[in-house]
């Protein structure tokens, strides 16, 4: 069996274009599925026109100005603003292609907030050119515009705040360009108190100042807790998440399973499936089968060739990946340990479709074709699909090397979940699909 | 020219009664046959006869629903019709493979034996892939060879082979024979049969017709003044084939 991997190896060192292929497409693939993954939709171009005249872009609240356009500023962190000088460019602008969507900020705007009675609208214009684009832009302007209410909110509580403050304790209040002094109830508290301590025992107006100074007590006792509940207003609902499956990686670290996942795939499956496939093409096989190795041997010679191929190519992936990435090297022997697994996993099923199709072009055919569904199948979301589909996902996916492969993966580099479980699975997927590829042997040659 | 081993050489391989089914169609319909040291054996037929059926068991390839074979898959060489060889690799390196698999002794000196018997020394570091159809076909009757084998069974060895590189091949495999392999091969050639072999075993439909020399196929059938395929062609009418 030895001489037969030092053969194939050879034969590999002798094939540069092909293990170039086998090797740099999986890798690139994975990258750009990684990328995509891991990357959110970069900050769109928007166009973005403002109507609002210099001298009215503040909005006066409780005596205090608040800069609209600094609020509005806040939309430009997830959006590229390409600044036009009209309406109608903004528009062009848009049907041209140029950018994703235009927001315009209308000349009412200040007036609408001001007035307390109307919410101010923003135009946006887009181009639905397919559902897709029209949901993206939909749900991106909507997210944008609605972190902008959240900061306008914030501010309208806080001077809210400062001016329940000032009830309670007390200042200057700036109004129509006057400072107007408030006694506030503190303060009121303090008068009443003095003006009943010189009222004779028995007077009746005690009991009234009793009654009003209880009442200035209660209200700013019960002011004190004002800075809570202008909080809840803000911002009535937070989320607290809990995840009760998977880990709590982030998505770059998902992304570099993901990534390895998929080179391991396409590399093993395509070797595996390939290398078994040319024996028979080369008229090797039966010559091989008469007494030199036995099949089961064979079997076991390609999924080693497969797996050693393709782990040292997916430890130099890592390697690379470590670069730009943070990953943890003291779960390096976990890693080895997942990707010997699942590349067994995969040769397995290589292998069987290798004894199967029994030619070299069409075991890399169904190699090639069967992988992507499978890493697609992997991924689907729970919750995205039917319920009922969602199972079906399941059971193929655990019918399959990518999804255990993924997991443990995942596990081993990321510290997110069970190693053991994925593991466990991958070797009964390898024993499966091992004895399948026995069974193909028997029509083999 | 045929072969100048004596014909009471001892019996190195027996084959008798054998029997294969391929579901409802017998390709083989109990064969016997028995050949000496040194022979050149020829199995001829019409297509479909069971020729690569007969080769494929003598040579362990497949197994007999009935029947014995004498000796065991790996004391008998074989080759297939087609050259079982990896292109990637060099003559010298191919041969270096198997005889390692077969575990001979002294595996670098059995390769260049091998070299010097296929007379192709000068083109061992060359890619297998690079090599013209007969000498690849030498490689693979080599490597049939490496174990020493008493027979060699060759299945079609000058198919698709032109005819200078099908004369090489043949002072080749003769020169085997000359040093004492048995040689059974299996043709569609009726020429060489009738060149080469000085037993022929003649296959129709499964059943063994005719074991014997060509020249007594042409004495059975009265083939005065015809040429062997003549004769060969008459031979089977007769048959009711």
């Amino acid at each position: 069996m030895r001489w037969l991997l030092v053969k194939d190896l050879r034969i590999l060192r002798r094939s540069p274009l092909l293990v170039s292929l086998l090797v740099l497409y999986p890798i690139v693939i994975a990258v750009l599925i990684g990328f995509a993954v891991s990357r959110g939709p970069d900050k769109p171009e928007v166009a973005f026109y403002n109507e609002l005249p210099a001298s009215a872009g503040t909005l006066e609240l409780g005596g205090r100005k608040i800069d609209l356009t600094d609020e509005s500023n806040q939309i430009f962190d997830s959006i590229k603003p390409v600044q036009v000088k009209s309406r109608a460019e903004a528009i062009q602008k848009v049907k041209d292609g140029d950018v994703l969507a235009a927001i315009i900020v209308p000349k009412d705007l200040t007036e609408r907030l001001q007035s307390g009675l109307e919410s101010g609208v923003v135009k946006v214009y887009y181009n639905a050119e397919d559902p897709a684009k029209k949901q993206f832009v939909e749900n991106t302007i909507k997210a944008q515009v609605q972190r902008a209410n959240a900061a306008l909110t914030k501010r309208i509580a806080e001077e809210a705040l400062r001016l329940l403050d000032l009830i309670s304790t007390g200042g200057d209040y700036r109004f129509l360009g006057q400072d107007i002094g408030i006694l506030g109830l503190r303060e009121s508290e303090a008068i009443l108190r003095n003006a009943r301590a010189e009222l004779p025992r028995s007077s009746p107006q005690r009991d009234e100042i009793d009654r009003v100074l209880g009442f200035a007590k209660l209200a700013r006792d019960n002011l004190s807790f004002s800075d809570d509940v202008l909080a809840v207003v803000g911002e009535p609902i937070k989320v607290s998440a809990e995840s009760l499956q998977g880990g709590r990686n982030s998505l770059s670290s998902f992304a570099v399973a993901l990534s390895v996942a998929v080179s391991l795939m396409f590399i093993t499956l395509l070797l595996a499936a390939g290398a078994l496939a040319l024996e028979r093409e080369e008229n090797a096989f039966p010559r091989l089968v008469r007494g030199l190795v036995s099949r089961t041997g064979l079997l076991v010679e390609k999924a080693g060739l497969a797996t050693i191929c393709s782990v040292a190519a997916c430890l130099l992936m890592l390697l690379g990946l470590g670069v730009f990435v943070s990953l943890d090297w003291g779960r390096f022997p976990l890693w080895v340990l997942a990707l010997v697994f699942a590349g067994l996993g995969f040769a397995a099923l290589g292998l069987a479709i290798g004894a199967l199709t029994r030619e070299v072009r069409a075991a890399s055919l169904l190699a090639f074709m069967l992988a992507l569904p499978l890493a697609f199948l992997a991924l689907v979301p729970s919750g995205s699909v039917a319920p009922a589909l969602y199972d079906v996902t399941r059971v193929v996916s655990a019918l399959f090397p990518f999804k255990p492969t993924l997991d443990a993966l995942n596990a081993a580099l990321n510290d997110s979940g069970d190693v053991l479980g994925p593991l466990l699975h991958l070797a009964l997927l390898t024993l499966g699909f091992g004895a399948l590829a026995r069974i193909g042997l028997r029509r083999f040659a | 020219m045929p072969s100048t081993q004596a014909v009471d050489a001892p019996t190195v391989l027996e084959a008798q009664g054998l029997r294969k089914r391929f579901g409802d169609r017998e390709a083989l319909k109990g064969v016997s046959l028995s050949v000496t040291r040194g022979e050149l054996a020829a199995v001829i037929g019409p297509n479909g006869a069971g020729k690569t059926t007969l080769l494929s068991i003598l040579a362990g390839i497949q197994r007999p629903d009935e029947g014995t074979v004498s000796k065991a898959p790996g004391e008998i060489g074989w080759v297939p019709q087609q050259a079982a060889l990896y292109g990637k690799l060099t003559v010298a390196e191919n041969l270096d493979l198997f005889a390692r698999l077969e575990r001979v002794p002294d595996p670098a000196d059995t390769v260049d034996r091998m070299l010097e018997l296929t007379d192709l020394r000068d083109r061992a570091d060359d890619q297998v892939g690079t090599l013209s159809g007969g000498n690849k076909q030498r490689v693979n009757i080599a490597i049939g060879l490496l174990a020493r084998p008493e027979v060699l069974l060759l299945d079609e060895p000058s198919a698709a082979l032109d005819p200078r590189q099908r004369e090489r091949l043949w002072e080749f495999i003769v020169r085997l024979a000359s040093e004492g392999t048995t040689v059974i091969y299996a043709t569609h050639n009726i020429q060489e049969a009738d060149r080469y072999a000085r037993q022929l075993v003649l296959l129709a439909d499964g059943e063994r017709l005719f074991d014997g020399s060509p020249r007594e196929l042409e004495q059975l059938v009265g083939a005065h003044g015809l040429d062997f395929e003549a004769a060969f062609v008459r031979f089977l009418h007769q048959q009711g084939h």
